[in-house]
């Protein structure tokens, strides 16, 4: 993880074992830490509004991060991860309601259920690579919709299915104060989780095989094997964000994910930045808080006296959308390895300031 | 000295009708340099790569410490002691030097995706502090430590073939394939790449089998040499043996004119 070869004066290392964490110096992991225990703090002065924000941020972002561990390590490319999303949240419901399994152990069970599918949907991407495999997953995008359309026994078909709050030694999280905590739980334990995977054996495994898949062959890395993984590792993720999603809104209808979905997500690790775990909390930061800018600079503007007009008042769902299109296309062109590497030239910057180098 | 640890039996490679390789047996004895010679499209990366496991022979076997690995994939054979490098850099460019040495140890590492992240509930840190003792050993014999933090991507040519033979010596290999270890290297890069295959032969007890171009190097170092010419071996043996071979002047060497001379006078 510790690509920085430039380090602070008098940090010295003297085991190997620091030389091995996940933060690159102890100042940061100590605002790491204050930043998890100050957002634990946040119920207690945010209303509900900005805590469906914190919320949303937190199952996007972990599904948008199993998406960049398939996406940005392994270097396939997946346009269905809307439809995993979508599957996790309806297996979640489904093995509450049907089998009575508590909320705490469905969620995770949905993430080895979609883990299960998403590896199904993934055989054919241990033989192709590239644009066959963007159709091949596109196929899997439209395979699940349908299915969640016609399964009802899964789905609830075109009346959705309800999904029961989580509930813990009969406390029962059905406020947004209180799912919040789960939210925020899930996040760094999935984070974290994605973190350790990319220091150890298959986390590296992965990297190999994007860049150089015939050489990490040689080193003994079974190809099918790991692409395979890949393809399962992610489909964990977003199943796992979509049962948090499921069991945060309590119910679940299958109009939400849909190719846009699979775009978004995405968008979200091209803006955030390919192959960098604090990358994608940052695109999915900035995803989820671009409509919500949008909308509040448009409420202000719909005050003034020139502000007030009709194109943009009225159009605002329009401009939402285009807005996204314009800001992936911004990124590819200006900043293409993403707000993560953006962080990291302005922290240089700062760093050798007021010399250039 | 005298135990097998290669055996190449009639191996024959064919692209179409391209033969690349025609029927070529020779075998490499534990503890050998043994180098491959011959000009160029000679058979000699094909035939590095039908050892390795990148190509399906034709016709043949290839067997590794009495085992017939002939149709193994290659992630087996590194399993079974097996390394190489490659003749175009095949670092993992966008990984520093450390990490690229570290998928070395794949094959000996037990974690997977679900202990691996558990990483201090499971051994994993323990697994990984320990083999990157052993990496750390491999940097200080190669003297890439000043460059152990950074992306392999942005080194030197000479470096990255560096981190390519410790990479390759990572995987704890009872033989190390190398294909041409000093190709465009200036002089100084050569005498230092040709110590470490020595140094790795002798101290390590790794067995090398090279393709190289650079015939001062191959004479110096090389317990045994093959030639190859149009894929059919011409001779194998001592490198005095070999070089003194007409058809080897012939095929690979170029005969000089004085010699013709030389020799229409006598």
């Amino acid at each position: 993880m510790s690509s920085l070869t430039m380090r602070p004066c008098g940090d010295f290392r003297t085991s190997y074992k620091q030389d091995n964490t996940i933060f690159e110096t102890s100042t940061i992991r100590w605002v790491a830490v204050l930043t998890v225990l100050l957002l634990c703090t946040a119920p207690l002065f945010l209303d509900g509004y900005y805590l469906t924000l914190c919320i949303q941020v937190s199952y996007l972002g972990i599904a948008a991060l199993g998406l960049n561990i398939l996406v940005g390590y392994t270097g396939q490319i997946s346009l269905g991860h809307g439809a995993f999303f979508g599957f996790g949240a309806f297996a979640s419901a489904w093995l509450n309601t049907s089998f009575n399994i508590p909320v705490f152990l469905s969620i995770p069970l949905a993430g080895f259920l979609t883990m299960a599918v998403g590896m199904m949907f993934g055989l054919p991407a241990a033989r192709i690579k590239g644009l066959y495999l963007a159709i091949a997953t596109l196929a899997s995008q439209f395979i699940i919709e349908d299915f969640f359309g016609r399964a009802e026994w899964f789905s609830g078909g075109p009346s959705g299915a309800s999904a029961e709050p989580l509930s813990l030694f009969g406390f029962v999280f059905d406020t947004d104060q209180s799912f919040y905590f789960v939210a925020l739980f899930a996040l760094v334990t999935m984070y974290v989780w994605g973190c350790n995977l990319m220091r150890s054996r298959d986390g590296r495994a992965f990297v190999a095989i994007r860049d150089h898949y015939l050489s990490a062959e040689i080193m003994g890395i079974k190809l099918n094997k790991y692409r395979l993984l890949s393809f399962g590792v992610s489909s964990f993720y977003a199943g796992i964000g979509g049962a948090l999603y499921a069991h945060y809104l309590g119910y679940v209808s299958a109009e939400g994910f849909t190719i846009f979905m699979s775009i978004q997500f995405l968008a979200m690790i091209i803006i955030g930045g390919l192959g960098s775990i604090k990358g994608t909390l940052m695109g999915v930061i900035f995803m989820v808080l671009l409509p919500e800018v949008l909308e509040s600079t448009v409420s202000v503007l719909k005050d003034t006296d020139w502000g007030n007009v009709p194109m943009i008042v009225d159009g605002l769902a329009y401009i939402k959308e285009m807005a996204i299109g314009l800001v992936i296309i911004g990124f590819l062109i200006f900043e293409p390895e993403g707000l993560a590497h953006r962080w990291a030239q302005i922290k240089n910057y700062w760093k050798f300031y007021p010399f250039s180098y | 000295m005298a135990e097998l640890i290669l055996k190449v039996e009639q191996l024959s490679l064919a692209f179409g009708g391209v033969k690349a390789l025609t029927d070529v047996s020779f075998s490499v004895k534990k503890g050998a340099v043994f180098s491959i010679i011959g000009p160029n499209g000679a058979g000699k990366t094909s035939m590095l790569n039908c050892i390795s496991g990148r190509y399906q022979p034709n016709q043949g076997q290839v067997i590794f410490q009495d085992k017939d690995v002939t149709h193994l994939q290659p992630n087996d054979r590194a399993d079974l002691g097996m390394g190489r490098t490659f003749q175009n850099l095949a670092l993992f460019g966008h990984l520093s030097v450390l990490d690229n040495i570290m998928v070395g140890r794949h094959h000996l590492l037990k974690n997977n995706w679900l202990t691996g992240p558990l990483y201090w509930l499971s051994n994993a840190q323990t697994e990984e502090l320990e083999h990157r003792r052993r990496v750390e050993e491999i940097i200080d014999f190669l003297e890439i430590s000043h460059i152990r933090k950074a992306i392999a991507g942005t080194l030197s040519y000479g470096l990255r073939k560096r981190v390519e033979l410790a990479r390759a010596m990572a995987l704890n290999p009872k033989m190390i394939l190398l294909d041409e270890p000093m190709a465009g290297m200036n002089l100084e890069e050569k005498e230092d790449m040709a110590r470490y295959i020595l140094d790795l032969n002798e101290e390590f007890d790794i067995t090398v089998v090279m393709i190289e171009h650079d015939m001062g190097v191959v004479m110096d170092i090389s317990h045994e040499v093959m030639v190859l010419d149009f894929g059919k071996k011409l001779i194998c043996g001592l490198p005095e043996e070999v070089m003194a071979d007409p058809h080897v002047k012939r095929a690979y060497l170029g005969i000089d004119d004085d010699d013709i001379t030389l020799q229409e006078v006598s």
